[in-house]
């Protein structure tokens, strides 16, 4: 009763001045749909959310110079040691701030996490074919923002200004100077000169933390309205049609599942930054062009980059008395092609073939064998890049020589991915072919009966839309009147049961909403269905409330006496 | 309400599961109580090891005991109090009628509206594109105008004639400092700085060459630069007797027998060499620059 009446006079008091009650009551009933896949981005979401907060403290104590100055603090084998400011800074707030090194760990767990979420949401998107129309200018801008979070996430770990990272920093100003005719000056006006400039530092803390912050601040707004305005994408399932979207509310259910998300994203991620070490810059030294670490690894998301440049052979290119080094190749032209690829992807689709219709049920991965085949291709290429990324490390582990490991690795890269392609698509075509059985069900026959009962993505999709029991012409839209006036319906077919998410004030417009999203089945006009039964969970609040009541009460007394 | 259901002795099978239902909630909601207390109980943990003089690993455990019981709580909350799933929404297609279309067409591009003026388009498009254009300039002093140019900058090093070798800390190198089978960073003396002037002198036995050194030998002690021809990594891992040096980025393996040679791995020109002599004093000294570019390669090496 209380909760009631405070929550209409907030309601009243902010409504009078906006008029959110309509917008806030279509808000709340949004439906989400009820799959663990559609959790990826939300991950990489309060990832985000982590980075700038504790990113933001960071700032507090970072200072963002090379200039030379003496480190003094509590960590004693640096001691007054000289260091850039911005080592020294680095090693101070780990080490002298209290609190600060849960901080720097946590952003830097963060950081690794936030790009995880969004490779495995991007993956999760490519495999269900969700960039297809309408969503292609979603696709593209989380493509964007994977490229920003990568190349935050360097710049993050390079403006420390210790050893490892350094040496990262000089492995990238050497490959951004491979570029034909642009790259010297392109490194020269970026770095401000030579490497190791002292500019450095600076420019890539501002583009750290407010360049490339705000560009992705942007792009997720951008990104979540399109979502809301577009609404969600769903598996086929039961009541399931191209124009509906089946799930749970966003108010209550799904804001609690979503709030819980949350709560274990800052839970893992302060859990590992304060148990896990992660880059201790302390060990590794300042930077010194003549020194390096052996060792040394890059963050994974960058890992692929280094493994490239390892296996990619010396081989110089001469153009017309110009060099083109080889670094070029990894570093440029496969990073360039990777993203390529990846914006170019749903028009390639387009191409080969596949329809321009707007989609809103998703495919399962299996029904689309070409894109199983590449998806896995590309990923078995980069796994392989990913682990030679580390190749020192394996020839250490399995005390063969390095280069052995080395020749082995550049074999697999060429020769793994198509036969692994090959296979994601040949196991793709026969679980469709086989309807339904899991992966672990396949038999030998299943592969080689596959090809007869082919069909070609154009008559699959031919026979499945736009008619069909996708549209609801198997159940029925039960209609009717509530006792407060307000009109619903529900789709009921067989076992299923999906009640309309929103009230609708006239029976026009719960109709409309009705046969929008189920256009063949009938609707008819029914008695209201008896309520459900009240919760106990109501029962205990109320009985809890006069409990909080009486404490509140007392509360006020007892503040108020004091106050006297 | 409650009281009196269950005072009411078990009769239908709906009041049983009614009841049961009730008994789920009550438990559902004593454990989701329980583990907002328990992170309530990690905040202040929290708080008290931050106020005691602070801990890393107590800090972070007691904040994720914190988040932990918040995300446990309302996990619980939304698994066992909330109903998940049978809602549905409709999902109106995304192509408006097309009298919208039309209408929304005229709009933007009616009788009075500026996109039919083409010519004066046109030479509004100019003025951007020129503005656009004298925005860039200023992004050449992103590379301070005092400074050397990259394609001079990336070629010439402060080495020169009569420079001595010095070690990292400042001290000039006699030739007998340079044993056999050791491995002595060098550098310019008085450019402590320089990224790309880091070299290394190696004592060889002259009788093992297979190519002559670029930059000469005193007694066998060759002088190469230390920056990777790859990615400019310093080649600082010296393999004992086989007179090879490593890199420890991306494993280019250099002959230092056979002129520096790349012979293994990813990078392909041999690291440059440094023209080096004893001066009168008796210590060693560069005749001159890197006999090629040092570092990685660009377009404009040679």
């Amino acid at each position: 009763m209380i909760t009631r009446w405070l929550v209409r006079a907030v309601l009243r008091s902010v409504d009078g001045r906006l008029r959110v009650a309509p917008l806030l009551r279509r808000g709340l009933a949004k439906v989400f749909p009820d799959h663990w896949a559609f959790m990826l981005g939300e991950i990489a979401l309060y990832s985000f959310v982590t980075l700038v907060l504790t990113g933001v403290y960071l700032t507090l104590f970072f200072e963002a110079s090379t200039v030379e100055t003496t480190y003094t603090g509590s960590y004693a084998p640096l001691d007054g040691a000289r260091t850039s400011a911005a080592y020294a800074s680095t090693v101070r707030l780990s080490f002298d701030v209290r609190a600060g090194l849960l901080m720097r760990q946590t952003h830097h767990w963060a950081a690794l996490l936030f790009v995880a979420a969004i490779v495995l949401h991007l993956l999760r998107i490519f495999f269900t074919g969700a960039f297809r129309r309408p969503r292609g200018i979603n696709w593209v801008i989380g493509v964007t923002m994977l490229a920003l979070a990568l190349f935050n996430g360097f710049t993050g770990y390079s403006i420390p200004d210790d050893l490892l990272s350094g040496i990262g920093l000089r492995i990238l100003y050497s490959v951004a100077q491979s570029i034909p005719v642009v790259g010297e000056w392109l490194v020269f006006l970026a770095f401000g000169g030579e490497f190791p400039s002292d500019d450095a530092v600076p420019r890539m803390f501002v583009t750290h933390v407010l360049l490339v912050p705000a560009a992705l601040a942007v792009l997720i707004a951008a990104h979540l309205g399109i979502l809301v305005r577009q609404k969600h994408s769903q598996f086929p399932g039961p009541g399931r049609t191209e124009n509906n979207v089946v799930g749970s509310r966003f108010w209550p259910a799904y804001t609690i599942r979503t709030l819980a998300l949350f709560a274990w994203v800052f839970a893992v991620l302060f859990g590992l930054g304060g148990l896990a070490q992660i880059n201790p810059i302390w060990i590794y030294g300042p930077y010194d062009p003549a020194q390096a670490t052996s060792p040394a690894q890059p963050d994974w998301y960058i890992i692929w980059g280094d493994g490239a440049l390892r296996l990619f052979p010396g081989v110089d290119f001469d153009i017309a008395g110009h060099l083109v080094p080889a670094p070029f190749w990894p570093g440029i032209v496969l990073g360039g092609l990777t993203f390529a690829g990846l914006y170019l992807w749903p028009l390639l689709e387009r191409l080969a073939g596949a329809d321009r219709r707007a989609h809103e049920l998703l495919d399962r991965p299996r029904e689309h064998p070409v894109r199983v085949g590449v998806g896995v291709a590309v990923l078995t290429f980069f796994a392989v890049l990913l682990v030679a990324g580390s190749d020192d490390v394996i020839a250490k582990l399995l005390k063969v020589p390095v280069l052995d490991v080395l020749s082995v690795l550049r074999v697999v890269a060429l020769a793994a991915p198509v036969p692994a392609g090959l296979c994601g698509y040949l196991a793709a075509r026969a679980l469709r072919a086989n309807g339904g059985r899991g992966i672990g069900e396949l038999t030998r026959r299943d592969l080689r009966a596959a090809p007869q009962q082919r069909t070609g993505p154009g008559e699959r999709d031919a026979s499945a839309a736009p008619a069909g029991p996708l549209d609801g012409a198997d159940g029925r839209v039960e209609l009717w009147r509530d006792p407060d006036g307000t009109w619903r319906w529900r789709y009921r077919s067989g076992e299923v049961t999906l009640t309309a998410n929103l009230a609708y004030l006239s029976r026009e417009e719960a109709e409309r909403s009705a046969t929008t999203a189920y256009r063949r089945a009938p609707v008819v006009a029914v008695e209201p269905p008896v309520p459900a039964v009240a919760t106990a969970a109501r029962r205990t609040a109320r009985r809890a409330a006069p409990v909080g009541g009486w404490l509140a009460l007392l509360a006020i007394g007892t503040w108020r006496r004091r106050r006297r | 309400m409650t009281g009196r259901l269950d005072l009411a002795p078990a009769a239908t099978p709906e009041e049983d599961e009614r009841r049961e239902a009730a008994r789920r909630e009550r438990a559902a909601s004593r454990w989701i109580g329980l583990a907002f207390g328990a992170s309530a109980c990690g905040a202040a943990g929290f708080a008290a090891v931050y106020a005691t003089g602070g801990q890393t690993q107590l800090e972070g455990l007691s904040l994720a005991v914190a988040f932990a019981g918040l995300a446990a709580g309302l996990g619980l909350w939304s698994r066992r109090l909330l109903p998940s799933g049978g809602y549905v929404e409709e999902h109106e297609p995304f192509d408006s009628p097309p009298v919208e279309v039309r209408l929304t067409t005229e709009a933007l591009a009616g009788p009075e509206s500026p996109l039919r003026r083409r010519g004066l388009l046109g030479l509004l498009t100019l003025a951007l594109g020129a503005l656009a254009g004298a925005a860039l300039f200023p992004l050449r002093s992103l590379l301070p105008f005092d400074r050397a140019r990259p394609a001079h900058a990336l070629r010439v090093t402060p080495w020169a004639a009569g420079v001595r070798l010095v070690r990292a800390d400042g001290s000039p190198v006699r030739p007998d400092d340079v044993p056999a089978e050791t491995f002595v960073p060098v550098f310019p003396e008085g450019h402590p700085d320089r990224g790309d002037t880091p070299a290394f002198a190696v004592r060889l036995d002259p009788a093992r060459f297979t190519t002559p050194p670029p930059g000469g030998h005193v007694d066998g002690i060759v002088v190469y630069s230390l920056l990777c021809t790859h990615a400019g990594c310093p080649v600082a891992l010296y393999l004992r007797g086989t007179a090879r040096v490593l890199c420890p980025c991306h494993q280019s393996n250099f002959d230092l027998l056979a002129a520096a040679r790349a012979i293994a791995g990813p990078a392909s020109r041999p690291l440059p060499g440094l023209p080096i002599a004893v001066d009168p004093a008796g210590f060693l000294v560069a005749t001159g620059d890197f006999t090629s570019p040092p570092g990685p390669g660009f377009w404009s090496h040679e």
